[in-house]
């Protein structure tokens, strides 16, 4: 804990530069990521709220106060077109105010409302009636061509197109076919005939309209909400009896496009999903055929989504606004070449591993080919004519879809079906031999026998999986209504039943099954019980598009990956080419030396200089003493050697060769610093081994055999080196420094943890080691085993050089004598008679004389002469001298300095 | 230079790949890669009819498939250990291999042979990874050879598309282990660099596994938005678009992608803090 915090406080105490940048670039980096999320997002377009009062209704006099909110680019050249963007039924101009966004980046003024009886705006629900929504839009129109932004191909004529969702597309078709002054229409996930669309095959969709009416439903008026009046009294007589009169067609008929589909000159492209039980895909292909009799352009896109499925995968939404503003460019601004007239489409693949969303895969064919495909496929489904009852008031229900939820994963993907028992008659055919690409609406011809000459049935299609589960495309399903009907199955006729259209892949071993059930909960069921017998043809008539399939813009990804590899590659040749080390020349004066240190000086990191300036040099057959106190340096001056630590200044030759980190010149050296290193789990002989096939020198050269005999470890060798005592781990990491007999040896403490008989065995041997041009460097902090081992000696003392030579020069006698005497003060009067150089006093009866060639006997027959008396004579020697000078008087190491 | 010393030929990849056999951790790892799968059938043989929904998406029925053959077998073994067990396997091998020869003080005897510093590195980067592989591998192989013994050679199910036969399922499994391979490097990476900066073996590979994790936990946090596509961690699941019908390969690339250029940091990195410092230990 305490070494914990004295770290702490020296890591934050010593701002060196290197933490304070590091500090730094972290500051900057926080301060950006922090100023990037908290600046607020800069728009390229203002946006003006406003209520506009529009004059509509059948004579054009009746005011109504909408709300609408115009986006207008803020940097654009002079004039821009415009764009009237509605929303969906229930919505409000909010609920488009992203798409808005969108093309007004685009550089499109954006004109949004709410549509009369929603929100804010006045007025009542009409249900697209011409003469109320519709004339709203044209009121619109008009005042956008009175805006000064906005551009005009004539007084009163804004250059515009229109762009809607649900109610808001159906209103861009009838805007369109009122008004010629619109230039392009994109109307999406729309109905082309409210009357099919609520009443198809005859059978009320109850749960849709139910959801519908009420989403139009206020507090002040509990009954009809802010419908108008007539559309609120024909909901109510169609919901109750579940077959429309004339009065409710004829008002579901003012407001569907169906009838004015001829009227429409705008360029109209029609985006339809697929996963809509509300407005299918039968619906935009009405309206593309009607539009597109009188000549107008229509291109038709559907992608996997709807009021069932939400907007589906991120893949369509890019493809469908990809789609409309390639429309709106060409077609109202003016910009880009013709689009394409191809049909584009999409098919669920699976869900997306990473966030369980659905991923579909885009295809496109060259024209649209409308819901019978391009190709047809019949599957033969067999079974026997079955009995299936009608519960009174369809109740209990199948279930197919779960309207108004939307975007829900069951409902996309496979519907929820739900069959219950004897209300449904199963038709399967046999497992299909190869997968068939469905595109369209399949058709199924069916014999219904009821003693009451009517029914009531729901065809649904389903693709059965080889385990067994069945799937309903899009929940989608056909109600049919059938009267005029045979009591007998065998004198009923084929009925042809078109199922809404799907897209679906029916792959190999996948068996297709038709299923005709008497209740579905989201359809209104004769309320009186009844019975039918139902059976169906083998010929179920499967329409096939083979699309092509749209280039995933996600495919630049594999270039980018690809990139990347090339990159790294590149890159990784570059650094080793870089970095490749070239041969050096040595340097000549030294090429037969073994060793020489020039001027050496290493100061860390943190400041703290282990070696201040050492030079010395290890000739052959030297062994050399590196003396000195813990801590003076000795241990990284050897680190330095070993190419461990790169030196602050200075340099080592070994042979000539400089010394840097992995200098093949190593080769040559063996090594023991600061301690030995073996892997723990082998034993001291497979160390060796590991250690030398390291060195991927041949096994003839390691020479084995002696440093086995050096280490001396008999039958240990054999043992885990986790268990050796510290003297055998010493004596093992000497034979493996011999290993291979380098020409220079460099030892760190050798003899740190032998006992005495094997430091004297190790003596001689770094002695004998020595001969044959070898040397040896030992470093040691104790005098003596300088003295008996190395020849050399070279004292450091705080990163410095004390003194060098020879051991015989430094340990030989020197030229001082240590005198005891009985009477200091005659002695010192006596010697200063002699030709001595200098005497001093060390301690209270020993003097200390430098002799200056004066034999000693002489020295001592003078002091005797004159009375001294001399206890002790004791030659002095170098070595002691400088060793003790460092040291004697102050025992700390110089580390601690 | 000795005669017989050559710098390319010091520490072979064979004599590493000894070094690091030895070892009872690399023996324990690739043991447990054996084991795992026998584990795994047994408590699918012995673990009872007990049927609680973990209620958890389309890829729970991984679970409910795991019977069905032995490539569904093996898929689920796989997928069980992706997200933890191969990332602490690989962090073990990446990151104790430089730290842990540091810690026994050998480090510096292979630096003073010489083993040119880059070539340690490389030597031991690739034999860490091979080790990895093999774990990889192993785990697949022996849950493949269990699985089939003794749920038979089907299909590969899957409830996102269609069954896929077995022939194309072995190459889509094989495309899944290439994958998960791809993605590891990114722990690879990492457990890689840490080890060479500290000496300290547990906490190159402990440091290497909770980056991953608190890696794991910000992906989980969707407040985060697009930042999380940078997370080393984002696309590890992407190998699940292996399984639908046609293959959901736009993740799984750019998960490759993400892992490259993450291991290509960590490396160069390690590469160029090691071959620079000074080693004290």
């Amino acid at each position: 804990m305490f070494a914990l915090t004295a770290r702490l406080r020296r890591v934050f105490s010593r701002p060196t530069r290197r933490r304070v940048i590091a500090g730094g670039a972290v500051l900057v980096l926080v301060a950006a990521l922090v100023t990037w999320a908290a600046l607020p997002e800069r728009h390229s377009w203002t946006a003006t709220d406003q209520m506009v009062s529009v004059l509509s209704g059948p004579s054009g006099t009746e005011p109504v106060a909408l709300d609408t909110r115009f986006y207008l680019p803020e940097d654009h050249d002079g004039k821009v077109p415009a764009v009237l963007l509605a929303h969906g039924f229930g919505g409000t101009k909010e609920s488009v105010s992203d798409d808005a966004e969108s093309l007004a980046d685009r550089g499109y003024a954006v004109l949004t409302w709410t549509a009369r009886g929603f929100g804010r705006s006045a007025g009542e629900i009409h249900l697209d009636n011409p003469d109320y929504e519709i004339k709203d839009g044209q009121r619109l129109l008009d005042w956008l061509a009175a805006r000064p932004e906005v551009r005009t191909d004539a007084a009163g004529d804004p250059r515009v197109g229109v762009v809607g969702g649900s109610y808001g597309g159906a209103l861009a078709l009838m805007l369109a076919a009122q008004d010629a002054r619109v230039d392009a229409i994109v109307p999406m996930i729309t109905w082309n005939d409210l009357s099919t669309s609520f009443f198809p095959g005859g059978v009320f969709k109850k749960n849709w309209a139910g959801l519908f009416f009420t989403s139009g439903s206020d507090a002040g008026n509990p009954a009809c909400g802010r419908f108008a009046e007539d559309v609120c009294a024909a909901y109510l007589k169609m919901a109750t009896t579940g077959t429309p009169d004339a009065a409710t067609t004829a008002l579901l008929r003012k407001s569907s496009p169906a009838g004015y589909l001829t009227r429409i000159k705008a360029p109209t492209l029609l985006i339809q999903g697929a996963v809509d039980t509300l407005f299918p895909l039968s619906e935009a292909d009405a309206n593309a055929k009607g539009i597109a009799a009188t000549g107008t352009p229509v291109r038709v896109a559907w992608f996997t989504g709807g009021h069932d499925g939400g907007v589906g995968p991120k893949t369509d939404q890019d493809r469908t606004r990809f789609l409309t503003a390639e429309w709106l460019d060409h077609y109202v601004k003016g910009d880009g070449p013709a689009p394409e007239n191809s049909f584009t489409y999409s098919r669920v693949a699976g869900f997306s591993a990473l966030d369980r969303g659905l991923v579909t895969n885009g295809y496109s064919d060259p024209t649209y080919p409308g819901i019978g495909g391009t190709g047809r496929t019949d599957v033969a489904v067999t079974g026997a004519a079955q009995q299936i009852a009608a519960p009174p008031n369809g109740n209990p229900g199948a279930l197919s879809s779960l309207p108004g939820v939307g975007g829900q994963l069951s409902s996309l993907l496979g519907g929820v079906a739900g069959d219950l028992g004897g209300q449904h008659a199963t038709f399967a055919s046999a497992p299909v031999g190869t997968a068939i690409e469905v595109v369209g609406s399949p058709q199924v011809k069916l014999r219904v026998a009821a003693a009451t000459g009517s029914a009531t049935v729901f065809v649904k299609l389903y693709d059965v999986d080889p385990t067994g589960t069945e799937t309903l495309s899009g929940g989608l399903i056909a109600p049919v209504r059938l009267t005029g009907l045979a009591k007998d199955i065998a004198a009923a006729q084929p009925v042809t039943v078109t199922l809404p259209a799907i897209v679906r892949r029916i792959d190999q071993g996948h068996t297709v099954r038709v299923v005709v059930a008497t209740t579905d909960q989201a359809f209104l069921t004769p309320a009186a019980p009844a019975g039918y017998t139902v059976a169906v043809e083998p010929a179920v008539s499967l329409p096939t598009v083979v699309g092509t399939p749209i280039a995933n813009p996600q495919v630049i990804w594999r270039w980018v990956l690809l990139s990347a590899l090339v990159v790294i590659a590149l890159g990784a040749a570059a650094a080793y080419w870089l970095t490749r080390r070239r041969p050096t020349a040595p340097v000549e004066e030294f090429a037969e030396t073994p060793l020489v240190v020039r001027d050496l000086r290493k100061a860390y990191a943190d400041g703290f200089v282990a070696v201040e300036k050492v030079a010395f040099t290890v000739q052959r057959g030297q062994v050399v003493g590196l003396l000195g106190p813990n801590g003076a340096g000795k241990t990284t001056t050897l680190r330095v050697l070993m190419g461990l630590t790169m030196p602050t200044s200075g340099d080592a030759l070994v042979f000539g060769q400089r010394l840097v980190p992995g200098a093949p010149i190593l080769s040559r050296v063996g090594a023991l610093v600061e301690g030995p290193g073996f892997l723990p789990h082998l034993t001291g002989y497979e160390n060796l081994q590991a250690y030398w096939r390291a060195t991927g020198r041949p096994l003839a050269e390691a020479h084995f055999d002696e440093a086995l005999e050096i280490a001396g470890l008999g039958e240990s060798v054999h043992r885990r080196t986790k268990n050796y005592s510290h003297g055998m781990r010493q004596r093992l990491a000497i034979a493996q420094a011999m290993l291979g007999l380098p020409e220079l040896l460099v030892l760190d403490e050798p003899t740190d943890g032998l006992d005495p008989p094997q430091i004297a065995e190790m003596r001689r041997v770094l002695k004998r080691y020595a001969t044959d041009g070898r040397a040896v460097l030992v470093s040691s902090h104790l005098l003596a085993e300088v003295e008996q081992t190395c020849t050399h000696a070279v004292v450091v003392n705080k990163g410095r050089i004390v003194a060098s030579g020879p051991v015989d020069d430094i340990v030989g006698e020197s030229p001082s004598v240590q005198l005891s005497v009985s009477d200091v003060a005659v002695a010192s009067t006596v010697l200063a008679g002699l030709n001595v150089r200098d005497v001093r006093r060390d301690g209270p009866a020993d003097l200390i004389v430098d002799m200056n060639g004066t034999p000693r006997e002489e020295v001592v027959a003078s002091l005797v002469r004159a009375g001294v008396g001399v206890d002790r004579v004791v030659p002095r020697r170098r070595l002691e001298d400088a060793f003790l000078a460092l040291v004697g008087d102050n025992s700390r190491g110089s580390g601690d300095r | 230079m000795i005669s017989g010393y050559s710098p390319s030929r010091t520490l072979p990849i064979g004599a590493e790949i000894r070094r690091q056999a030895s070892r009872r951790r690399t023996q324990l790892a690739l043991g447990f890669m054996v084991l795992l799968p026998l584990i795994i059938l047994l408590a699918f043989e012995f673990g009872g009819g007990d049927d609680d929904d973990n209620g958890g998406g389309a890829f729970s029925s991984l679970v409910d498939l795991a019977t069905s053959g032995g490539l569904n077998f093996t898929l689920f073994a796989l997928f069980v250990s992706s997200s933890f067990l191969l990332v602490v396997v690989v962090a073990l091998f990446c990151g104790d291999t430089v730290a842990s020869e540091a810690s026994w003080g050998s480090l510096r005897y292979l630096l003073a042979i010489p083993v040119p510093r880059a070539r340690l590195l490389a030597v031991k980067l690739v034999v860490a990874l091979g080790y990895s592989l093999t774990a990889l591998l192993t785990l697949a192989g022996t849950a493949l050879l269990v699985g089939t013994l003794r749920y038979g050679w089907h299909p590969l199910g899957s409830t996102v598309a269609a069954e896929i036969p077995a022939g194309e399922g072995l190459l889509r499994l094989l495309g899944i282990l290439g994958y998960l391979a791809v993605m590891l490097l990114g722990v690879a990476g990492l457990a890689f660099l840490l080890s060479v900066l500290t000496d300290a073996a547990l906490g190159a590979v402990g440091g290497a596994v909770l980056l991953w994790i608190l890696s794991s936990i910000l992906d989980q946090i969707t407040a985060l938005g697009g930042i999380r596509n940078f997370l080393p961690t984002h696309y590890s699941d992407a190998w699940l678009g292996l399984l639908s019908t046609p293959m959901q390969t736009d993740d799984v690339v750019k998960g490759a992608i993400s892992a490259v250029c993450y291991a290509a940091v960590f490396w160069s990195m390690a590469f160029y803090r090691f071959t620079r410092k000074d080693v004290t230990s």
